[in-house]
């Protein structure tokens, strides 16, 4: 294996490890509910291992009932992940290193957290497959385990709010987003789409947040831009 | 070990429809107008994205939660991605306890 291959699954490895670990109680946390509703650790992992997707998963078990009421919980997955066509619209550029294979393999395991610190690293270099490949194994192996593990000791693990684990999702996506933080154009993008979702979750419900602070948060960052230079440009000079 | 099978016809239906999203971005990205603004909207969709999906539990749920929320904001202009996570736990660990 060359040494670039190498350094590049390293970094990867060394990028993804926090974020790993904050999201080891949130697997634990899902498996734990997924077995409060019945589900067997064997189909936990297979969840796991074949959606990968944890707001989504998250939200499947809590409407999940016996026998599993298929057409809604699909309905509610493509909802929640419609997200992803935003970010795969968006990583798609930066992902001309990659084989058609490795795109299909790589994108099939495109969660929040991988995709997001693939956006970072591709602002200042090359997004590599080994890179892609370093950072999502582990990622995808941890959830795999904790949210099985989870669901095998069920009960037992107590309530998670007590260590505050529940909160570890959302300071992991502030420091997420800080890092992708690029001025007065994220300002407005970040309050707008908070705003809308919020709201949106209050008066409509889940899973529409998602999408309705997604899109606000776009038509912000539009707003915001004006006419004159193109942000991304006129920011990016500044370190 | 078991697997029921409704179970697994819902766990392959939600596989496909989210393997789906992460795949149509490809189709989309060749055509998007490249506009200043545009270019501004679509630079925006990582913050926008992350943003939308943790608002409910950040603004929605209670004020220990949004303490902790700006809390884990301020602590997220000075510390690494674990930091951040640390703080951000301890401080609703905290204000949950008052």
């Amino acid at each position: 294996m060359s040494n670039a291959i190498l350094d590049d699954l390293k970094l990867g490895l060394q990028d993804i490890w926090p974020a790993a670990l904050a999201a080891a109680p949130i697997g634990l946390l899902f498996g734990a509910l997924a077995a409060s509703k019945g589900l067997q650790p064997a189909e936990v992992f297979l969840m796991s291992l074949l959606v990968f997707a944890g707001g989504a998963q998250f939200a499947a078990i809590e409407m999940w009932a016996t026998p599993a009421p298929v057409l809604a919980l699909v309905f509610s997955t493509l909802l929640i992940n419609s997200r992803h066509i935003l970010m795969g619209a968006s990583i798609a550029p930066k992902l001309a290193g990659f084989s058609r294979v490795q795109t299909a393999l790589g994108l099939y395991y495109m969660a929040d957290e991988n995709w997001a610190l693939a956006e970072a690293r591709a602002r200042t270099r090359k997004l590599t497959p080994a890179y892609w490949l370093g950072m999502t194994v582990p990622f995808v192996c941890n959830w795999m385990l904790t949210s099985t593990l989870g669901s095998l000791i069920g009960a037992a693990f107590g309530d998670p709010r007590r260590i505050g684990a529940d909160f570890a999702f959302t300071a992991l996506f502030i420091a997420l987003v800080a890092s992708l933080w690029r001025g007065r154009v994220t300002f407005w993008t970040v309050a707008a789409a908070g705003l809308a979702s919020a709201l949106t979750y209050r008066f409509i419900g889940p899973p529409w947040h998602v999408a309705a602070g997604a899109l606000c948060g776009l038509a912000a960052a539009w707003l915001a831009a004006g006419r004159e230079m193109p942000a991304a440009l006129a920011e990016e000079t500044v370190p | 070990m078991s697997v029921d099978s409704t179970t697994l016809l819902a766990i392959l239906g939600m596989a496909a429809v989210t393997y789906f999203t992460r795949l149509a971005g490809l189709a989309l990205a060749g055509r998007l107008s490249l506009s200043p603004r545009a270019q501004a909207a679509f630079d925006a969709i990582p913050p926008a994205v992350l943003v939308a999906v943790i608002a409910p539990s950040a603004l929605a749920t209670g004020w220990q939660e949004t303490a902790a929320t700006l809390v884990a904001a301020v602590a997220a202009t000075r510390l690494p991605l674990l930091g951040v996570v640390a703080v951000g736990v301890l401080a609703v660990v905290g204000f949950r306890a008052l």
